[in-house]
């Protein structure tokens, strides 16, 4: 067992998990999302971002080109939310919230995909 | 992409990780704990006051307690977390900036814009390997010549010298050892446009090296190496090494024609000079007497070969003859640094002395020593670093032998002005009075400064209003060429030295001789001289003018107006 690759593996998955926690629920319900949720999955997918960094493989960089996007639609989603909350006047409405848990569904997929290729790497080194 | 990359990415990881979870464990405490807002109700830091806070705290530039003053409770997580994060802060920049600056990478970047800037010249150029004396001299001989260069050398301050030089082209260069096939390609060996290798650095091994790459990966380049020795010599003419330069041959050669022919060799140091030097005064070297030869190494074999051909008496000073090894007529033993050995070799009687050795302090003793014994002597000195050139122009030399200027000529020559070359093998078989009545013409030519020696080419591209000039009814001789075209009854200041017509090779060819395309002409004279030849090459009107001597109305219009015109 490589200790690198349990690391490795646990936050990949743990990012495809809280994203998945943080889009449940109605869509465009407040209640249903909470701040907290998107800290932490932006915080894992960080770190799950930096883990990938400096693999030479093809399908480490395809894996550090998922986590990019997730990053991306992330960063965007939270600050989605700041400007609702601090620079506009309207707060957060329903309309903002159902585009911040889009952007955060649109991560989740990429995560989606970083699992798979974690799996279908993890399989093909099995045979 | 390189290893490199990676592996800098890889050492990233960990300060990149620690900061990310120092900030995130601190803005967590921040909204985890109870806050008063301006009028003491409680309320909580959001998220997005927490990572502004964070972010100034760790890099302790320090705002303030925003948005509101901190609870007590706030305080107490403030001044924990004030430590670990301004002190990951500082390990985290400190990492990451010390990974950018890594040496490494810092030369793989290098290499890589190196590989960019080849790939993206457009023009012919040549692969310089070495940038010492030689390198130095050469790719400035190039660059005068608008030609350009990219240049390898294994030596980091010569790289760094060579962006302080003043060139008038960009020159890419690299510092990598020459060996190693992949530098070469990065330096544009396979380029479309890579015209030729010179293979100049001063481990002959390497020159080797360099010659069989590019004989392999490039076999259409011309190599031009310089090897010190005979058998790394016939080691590289043996796979079909272009040109090789032994300095020392070389230069023993050029003294054996400078005994024979000075006038000769006059004309052709001139004609192969930097434009713009002063020109240089004739050597008459003895060709009858006695020669003493100190040093018997490499140069004091050539130098040995080539006046014993000459028919002069030789004697050979050397301190270590068991080494390297002993001429027919025997050594005297010792450095000729003192009087006794120079004595011993009748220096009194002696016409020349050649300090040969490899050592230039030692060189220097000789000269000096000899003349005070014989102020007469003709004397030819080897130079073995050009920083000591001011000692060497002071001892009082006639000849002074530096093995990079010479082969840097030699090479520069074959590669700007490869005409220069056949004139000279032509002008060997010439006799002193055809020289010296050349040499007259060149001087009342230029005055005081070496001539600008040029090529022309009769094609489309360098030649455009001769190329189809037969079509339009006119006659072009070299006479037409050197006429000046702003007025055709003053002729250019400059000679023509080679025609190459149909691939016969005319030397100082008449005024009167067709110029048809497809011939290869070489002139000497002033540079202004070539840009109004320029002129008259490419452009029609200036052409018909020096060629009937007037200028016809081209265009549509004009020469209907001009039809219109002649019958009234």
């Amino acid at each position: 067992m490589n200790p690198e690759k349990v690391v490795f593996g646990f936050f990949i998955v743990l990012a495809l998990t809280l994203n998945f926690g943080f889009f449940v629920g109605e869509l465009d319900n407040p209640n249903h999302h909470h701040a907290w949720e998107l800290f932490v999955v932006i915080v894992v997918n960080m770190i799950a971002t930096v883990l990938k960094f400096g693999d030479r493989t093809q399908m480490g960089a395809v894996l550090l080109a998922t986590s990019l996007v997730a990053m991306i639609q992330l960063i965007a989603a939270s600050l989605v939310w700041t400007f609702a909350v601090y620079a506009s006047d309207g707060g957060l409405t329903n309309s903002v919230m159902a585009s911040i848990v889009s952007l955060s569904g649109g991560a989740m997929i990429a995560n989606v995909v970083s699992v798979t290729l974690l799996v279908i790497e993890t399989v093909m080194l099995r045979r | 992409m390189d290893t490199i990359f990676f592996l800098i990415l890889r050492r990233m990881r960990t300060p990149l990780l620690t900061l990310i979870v120092a900030y995130a464990v601190a803005m967590a405490g921040m909204a985890i704990i109870p806050a008063q807002d301006a009028d003491g109700n409680p309320t909580t830091t959001s998220f997005f006051h927490a990572f502004y806070f964070v972010s100034y705290m760790s890099t302790t530039i320090g705002f303030g307690e925003l948005p509101n003053p901190f609870t007590d409770a706030q305080r107490i997580w403030v001044s924990a977390s004030v430590f670990v994060t301004v002190a990951v802060w500082i390990y985290a920049i400190g990492n990451l900036i010390a990974l950018l600056q890594d040496a490494t990478l810092q030369r793989a970047i290098a290499e890589r814009r190196f590989r960019r800037r080849v790939e993206s010249l457009t023009h012919p150029f040549y692969l310089v390997c070495g940038y010492g004396q030689t390198g130095s001299a050469l790719v400035r001989g190039l660059t005068d010549r608008h030609l350009q260069a990219v240049v390898i050398d294994i030596d980091p301050e010569r790289i760094s010298l060579l962006q302080l030089d003043n060139q008038r082209e960009f020159v890419p260069a690299l510092c990598a050892d020459a060996r190693s096939p992949d530098a070469l390609e990065a330096a544009g060996l396979k380029h479309a446009r890579c015209r030729g290798v010179v293979a100049l650095t001063n481990v002959n091994e390497a020159n080797l090296k360099v010659a069989i790459a590019a004989k392999l990966l490039n076999p259409d380049s011309k190599v031009i190496c310089r090897a010190d020795s005979h058998e790394i010599e016939a080691n590289m003419a043996s796979f079909g090494t272009d040109h090789i330069y032994d300095p020392f041959d070389a230069f023993a050669l050029y003294i054996a024609i400078a005994i024979q022919a000075p006038c000769q060799t006059l004309l052709v140091d001139w004609l192969s000079g930097f434009t713009g030097d002063t020109i240089s005064e004739p050597h008459y070297p003895p060709h009858q007497g006695r020669w003493v030869i100190c040093g018997y190494g490499r140069f004091g074999k050539a130098m040995y070969k080539h006046l014993k051909q000459q028919g002069l008496d030789l004697v050979v000073i050397e301190a270590e003859p068991h080494k390297t090894g002993i001429p027919a007529e025997g050594v005297v033993h010792g450095r000729g640094t003192e009087a006794v050995t120079l004595e011993e070799a009748e220096i009194r009687r002696a016409v020349g002395l050649v300090a040969g050795t490899d050592h230039d302090a030692d060189n220097l003793s000789i000269v000096m020593t000899a003349l005070q014994l014989n102020p007469d002597l003709f004397v030819i000195a080897r130079e073995n670093r050009l920083q000591n050139k001011e000692l060497f122009d002071g001892v009082g030399a006639q000849a002074i032998m530096n093995p990079s200027t010479i082969i840097a000529r030699r090479i520069r020559v074959r590669l700007v002005t490869p005409l220069l070359a056949d004139f000279s093998n032509l002008a060997r078989f010439q006799d002193e009075a055809w020289a010296s009545t050349l040499v007259a013409r060149i001087i009342a030519l230029v005055e005081e400064r070496m001539p600008y020696v040029w090529e022309v080419n009769i094609d489309q591209e360098h030649a455009f209003a001769l190329h189809d000039a037969e079509d339009r009814g006119l006659r072009v001789t070299l006479d037409t060429l050197l006429r000046d075209p702003r007025d055709r009854d003053r002729y250019l200041h400059a000679i023509p030295l080679l025609l190459l017509q149909n691939g016969e090779r005319i030397l100082l060819p008449d005024l009167d001789e067709r110029v048809e395309v497809g011939d290869r002409l070489l002139f000497c004279g002033r540079e202004d001289a070539r840009r109004r030849m320029d002129w008259v090459l490419q452009n029609i009107h200036a052409l018909r003018y020096v060629a009937i001597g007037e200028s016809q109305r081209e265009g549509a219009v004009w020469r209907w107006i001009a039809g219109w015109q002649g019958p009234r």
